[in-house]
């Protein structure tokens, strides 16, 4: 039988991530979809420590760390460097948390997609500083418990829409992706290895520790933040989008809340306020 | 051949000519013209390495990072603001080993906005692993770029060429400019160790625990206090090619004198100047520039220095609380000394320091008026 992936593994074994990450399924999906010919970019984030200490590596792959608001920038200058040598082959990807991606690095990459630089961003969301202990980032959704926003009802703010951010830059390819599809994951890669210019790829990636559910639920909150609607799987090539896909009726929300213990403080009329959020997006697209 | 160029076009045709693969930078006055010949002359053909105009300083550094990683030839150009926003990543690089060569001219720091020289910049980033170059003249920083990329890849660490801003950043001055097959004879190609391959997939710049790295911060200092060779070597080189060039320290009738006024950057010509107009009058006046700040050349300094000689040191730079910085480097380089060694601030955000000024500071110091440890902030009463 063929497997519908690649059976290459470039991540290997000895990381040290925790149990059941979801940021470690995630980079096996993308080096699958990306193959040998990669430098990975990784800024301060929790792929800092997944990566394993000096001199080892858990990654098949060069990679070279980067400071935390760095990472676009340092992956531009690896790929002109290489364009310079006259190798047009080898894939530059930026691996970086939602830390980096929606706070810290936001100029580096904007500033990256903004000149059409030839490199694949590709963010693994865990929705907040989760290598420093779980502090609120502008991924983190709106009434999560995390260090920084202990009280009830948790943080006030919606995230930001990064895919709009993005998608405002008019990249040369946008997509979502999370583990739990992992044959849509793994074409994302293999499709953004192929395509020139900016490419981003926003990776919802739970996180056991960060988001308090039991690790063996990874894959199937992975799996139902997709069917609630919370995290639609769609593309965006030349500016049209596209649903990757389309459940003939959503699950409820509380599905995907119920088992994460950041958001057990949930009061009744937030849980119902998220349901609607959901619905209210997804009509708009269905539309 | 020869041109009429400002300091800041010398620096940008010091880049092309040392065949820079990627170069990134981001405007900032002072440093502006060095940006613009360089995207005229990749536009043109004349730069055939990639220049990329980054979102910011510390972007333009990260892109170097980058790209030196993979084994290019790096180079930027900042000032002032951009050099204290890029700090992080000056201390990268340096930690990575990357021989990245910046450019930086000297302008004051904010607040209040001032625009003009001022060394606070450059020596603030004392402790980031960065050789520092001070420069006189463009024909100067232009020769020293090609020198430092030649002694940074052999110490294998970074290094910042700098010029004051506006005194020789935008001052057209004849600048002999070395043909292209001059500079290749001077600067081999870059041969890059441990680099970035697929081929050899490593990681750089992992987790280590302190044992490491307080060796690898060992290594750096040892490869530091290396380059005090190879950049002495050099210019020697570099004087047998093209008939010019200096060392660590230029030393400037200090043999027989009693009070040597020590500068460094384009206040150091003037300075020359001061000392002949002492001399005509009899007296027995020297002066001393230091070229190179980090690695500091301590033994280079002792050996031109007459036993009693009056030190008068002037800094465009102060340490709040402290002093000029390298009135401090300077008597810890001296220690222990009974050596008199005097301190003035002079001249911080752009203010003129003029032969007439510098004859005026040598003459307190000569007469012995100076209080040792405490700086004298002197302004020109003209």
């Amino acid at each position: 039988m063929k497997p519908s992936i690649p059976a290459e593994e470039l991540l290997r074994p000895g990381h040290q991530a925790c149990q059941g990450c979801g940021a470690t399924i995630a980079m096996r999906y993308a080096l699958k979809g990306l193959g040998p010919k990669t430098i990975l970019v990784v800024p301060a984030c929790c792929w800092t420590v997944i990566a394993g200490s000096a001199p080892r590596s858990s990654v098949g792959v060069p990679l070279l760390h980067s400071p935390f608001a760095a990472a676009a920038a340092t992956a531009t200058g690896v790929k002109q460097a290489l364009v310079q040598k006259g190798d047009l082959e080898t894939q530059v990807m930026v691996w970086a948390g939602d830390g980096s991606t929606y706070d810290i690095g936001l100029q580096a990459w904007s500033g990256a997609a903004d000149r059409g630089e030839d490199i694949l961003y590709a963010c693994y969301d865990n929705e907040a500083y989760m290598n420093t202990g779980i502090q609120r980032s502008g991924a983190t959704p709106r009434g999560a418990w995390t260090m920084t926003t202990p009280d009830a009802p948790g943080s006030q703010r919606p995230p930001k829409d990064i895919g709009a951010i993005v998608r405002a830059h008019r990249p040369a390819y946008f997509a979502t992706a999370t583990p739990a599809f992992s044959e849509d994951m793994v074409r994302k890669f293999q499709k953004a290895r192929a395509i020139k210019g900016f490419r981003f790829i926003h990776v919802l990636s739970p996180c056991p520790p960060g988001w308090k559910y039991d690790p063996g639920e990874t894959v199937s909150l992975s799996r139902l933040a997709v069917q609630t609607g919370i995290f639609p799987l769609y593309e965006v090539e030349d500016e049209r989008l596209r649903l990757n896909m389309r459940p003939a009726k959503l699950k409820p929300v509380e599905e995907f809340l119920a088992p994460q213990g950041r958001f057990k403080k949930l009061t009744p009329d937030q849980r119902r306020a998220i349901q609607q959020d959901v619905e209210r997006r997804w009509e708009a697209w269905a539309a | 051949m020869k041109k009429v160029l400002m300091g800041n076009h010398a620096a940008a045709l010091g880049a092309a000519l040392a065949r820079v693969d990627v170069a990134a930078a981001y405007p900032i006055t002072p440093q502006t013209q060095s940006v613009e010949l360089l995207a005229e002359l990749a536009a043109k053909g004349d730069f055939k390495g990639r220049f990329v105009l980054a979102d910011s300083e510390h972007s333009a550094m990260s892109i170097l990072l980058g790209a030196a990683s993979v084994g290019a030839r790096t180079f930027t150009s900042t000032s002032s603001h951009g050099l204290a926003y890029m700090h992080e990543l000056l201390h990268w690089v340096a930690g990575a080993r990357l021989p990245v060569v910046m450019v930086e001219v000297n302008r004051a720091l904010a607040a209040p906005w001032n625009l003009w020289t001022d060394q606070t910049d450059s020596l603030s980033q004392r402790d980031t692993g960065w050789m520092q170059f001070y420069c006189a003249t463009s024909q100067e920083v232009l020769d020293t770029v090609l020198q430092a990329y030649r002694v940074a890849e052999r110490v294998r660490l970074p290094a910042m060429v700098v010029l004051d801003g506006f005194t020789l950043s935008h001052t057209y001055e004849p600048v002999d400019v070395p043909s292209q097959a001059a500079a290749d004879a001077f600067l081999p190609p870059y041969q890059p160790p441990d680099i970035l391959d697929p081929a050899r997939p490593i990681s750089l710049g992992g987790l280590t625990m302190p044992k490491e790295y307080f060796r690898l911060r060992r290594r750096i200092d040892h490869d530091m206090r290396r380059a005090l060779g190879e950049i002495a070597a050099a210019g020697r080189d570099f004087q047998t090619q093209f008939g010019r060039g200096c060392g660590l320290v230029e030393d400037y009738r200090c043999e027989d004198a009693a009070t040597i006024l020590v500068t460094a950057g384009a206040v150091g010509s003037t300075a020359q100047e001061a000392v002949d107009s002492l001399r005509a009058e009899g007296l027995r006046a020297g002066c001393l520039r230091l070229r190179v700040f980090r690695p500091f050349p301590t033994q280079a300094l002792r050996a031109c220095l007459p036993p009693r000689a009056r030190l008068a040191v002037v800094d465009r730079s102060y340490s709040p609380g402290a002093s000029g910085i390298f009135f401090q480097e300077i008597k810890a380089a001296l220690y222990p000394s009974r050596r008199e060694i005097a301190g003035y601030v002079a001249g911080l955000g752009g203010g003129d320091i003029t032969v007439e000024f510098l004859r005026d500071i040598w003459r307190d110091a000569d007469a012995g008026r100076a209080v040792a440890d405490d700086p004298a902030w002197v302004e020109d009463a003209r």
